[in-house]
Order: structure tokens, then C-alpha cells, then sequence
């Protein structure tokens, strides 16, 4: 059951498309420790991103909104750490996880090929699609299946910041035009 | 307790009511959850403000007037004192969305 709601959870991070979340049923909750690793995981994957843009990117407002989205995801991700250690839950590593991690790795060599302008706006369009379809994902299913209380609140505070995240990108793809 | 101790003691209770005055006072700031409360606060010139940042993220209180731009890191608190009159609106530069008022009174 597991697999079917990864595929699932994972096509529409992938698509951004949350409506194909909606065919997931309850029986195809994630685990807790699966929750973990899939939230550690897209927080690297931006990270990753935004490490990208700090070397590529030329616009100024690019390389800050880069800088931002390294400070937040990392400071989300320590918490995150800190946060499974106190619970002495190990991260389980999950299909949806290695979804995200695939189509992260051939986004970056992608996006790798393109420089200067077109960079820019490859990138900050990737980031307004990819915090869409994670905030998608947070609020759809992985906050409400989310069964401790302190992951919980984790996942919340992460969904308002990468609210914040989504809106700047937004601002700045539409500065870019 | 002698008498003569008493009144140096209440000596002294007066001249620190002299010495520092009474409106220069301590106004807390607190940024928790992506959240500035309170979000209007007023002050007085003079008065110090005490940033403090609950969240393991960097805030900024900055002035959309340009009078201040207090940088916040992670779990820290910042003082800092209230120079120029007027009502300033502030908000978080790496969060927008965190906005607040500042009143201050002459």
C-alpha cells in the first residue's frame, strides 16, 4: 500500500499536481519515520539547489533569494535532526523519498547546462513549482498523517515558512519577466 | 536593624529614583513562529527595546522608514534604543510576512 501512496505523493511533488493526492487513502498513511525522511529530503534537495544558484546565478535578487532558501532549509533540517534524535527515531528512507532525490539530481544537471539569464529563470521558475508542490504535500498528507505532536508542529512551522519561500519566488519570477 | 542604616537605605532608594528615571523602560519584542508579537507595541524615545527571537531561523526587525535594521539571529535576544519619534512600521526582511508597528511618543 505504502508504494501506491508514494508513487502517488510523489508524482504530484513531481507535477505539482496536488489533486493526484487525493487518491491516496487513509490505509496509505505514511510512518512517522518515513515522514521524516521524506521532509529531511526535500529540504536537501533545495539546499542542494540553492548551492547551485549561489555559484550560477547573476541576478541580484536570485543570489539573495539562493541565500535565503539556504538559510531556512538548513536551519529547518538541523531542527529536524535535533527533532528525531530527541525521539530516538531513526529516518526511514521510502520511495517517495528516492522519487524526490532522482528527479532532484536530473533537475540540477539540467538546470547545470543553462547559465546567466536563462539560469536564473530556470531556477527561481523550478522554485516556485517545487515549494508549490512540497506546501501541497505538507498540507495534503504529510502534516495530517504526521502522528507525533512535536513532528507535527515541525511540519507546520516548515509549511510557513516555505509559504513565505513560495510567495518570494514569486515575486522574483515575475521581477525577472 | 538600626534606625541609622533604615535611613541610608531609603537614602539611597531615593536617589536611584533620581538617577535613573522612570521612563526609560524595557519593551520585549518576541519573534516566535514566524509571528512578531505584539504586533503594535508603543514606546518613548529613550526606551530600549528588547529583540527576542524564539525561532531556530534569522529575522530582522527592520523600518520600512529606514530608522533601524536590527538584525536577529537564531534563539538570540538584541537590545537596542529608541532615538527618533514617530510611528515605523517594521517587518522581518527574509520573511515578509512578519510585519508589526513600532509607536513611538516623543
Amino acid at each position: 500500500m505504502f508504494t501506491r501512496w508514494s508513487t502517488a505523493i510523489a508524482a504530484a511533488i513531481l507535477l505539482s499536481s496536488p489533486a493526484l493526492l487525493q487518491g491516496a487513502s487513509a490505509a496509505d498513511k505514511p510512518t512517522d519515520p518515513q515522514i521524516a525522511h521524506i521532509a529531511y529530503t526535500a529540504g536537501v534537495i533545495d539546499i542542494n539547489a540553492a548551492k547551485q544558484a549561489q555559484k550560477k546565478a547573476k541576478n541580484k535578487d536570485v543570489k539573495a533569494f539562493a541565500e535565503d532558501m539556504l538559510r531556512d532549509h538548513e536551519a529547518v533540517n538541523k531542527q529536524a535532526l535535533a527533532l528525531v534524535k530527541k525521539l530516538n527515531v531513526m529516518p526511514e528512507d521510502n520511495d517517495t523519498s528516492k522519487a524526490l532525490s532522482k528527479q532532484a539530481g536530473d533537475k540540477l544537471a539540467e538546470l547545470d547546462k543553462l547559465s546567466g539569464a536563462a539560469f536564473d529563470k530556470a531556477y527561481v521558475a523550478n522554485e516556485v513549482a517545487y515549494h508549490k508542490a512540497v506546501n501541497g504535500a505538507l498540507e495534503t498528507q504529510l502534516i495530517p498523517s504526521a502522528g507525533n505532536a512535536e513532528l507535527k508542529s515541525l511540519l507546520q512551522t516548515g509549511l510557513k515558512i516555505f509559504q513565505g519561500h513560495q510567495q518570494h519566488a514569486e515575486h522574483v519570477a515575475a521581477e525577472l519577466k | 536593624m538600626k534606625p541609622g542604616r533604615l535611613a541610608s537605605i531609603a537614602l539611597a532608594v531615593v536617589l536611584l529614583s533620581i538617577v535613573v528615571p522612570a521612563r526609560a523602560a524595557t519593551i520585549q519584542i518576541t519573534m516566535e513562529n514566524l509571528v512578531v508579537s505584539p504586533a503594535e507595541t508603543s514606546a518613548k524615545v529613550g526606551d530600549t527595546i528588547e529583540w527576542i527571537n524564539k525561532d531556530v531561523f534569522a529575522h530582522t526587525a527592520t523600518a520600512k522608514s529606514g530608522d533601524f535594521d536590527v538584525m536577529l539571529p537564531p534563539k538570540k535576544s538584541v537590545m537596542s534604543v529608541l532615538k527618533k519619534a514617530g510611528t515605523v512600521d517594521y517587518y522581518c526582511r527574509y520573511h515578509p510576512n512578519m510585519k508589526a508597528t513600532l509607536k513611538v511618543e516623543p
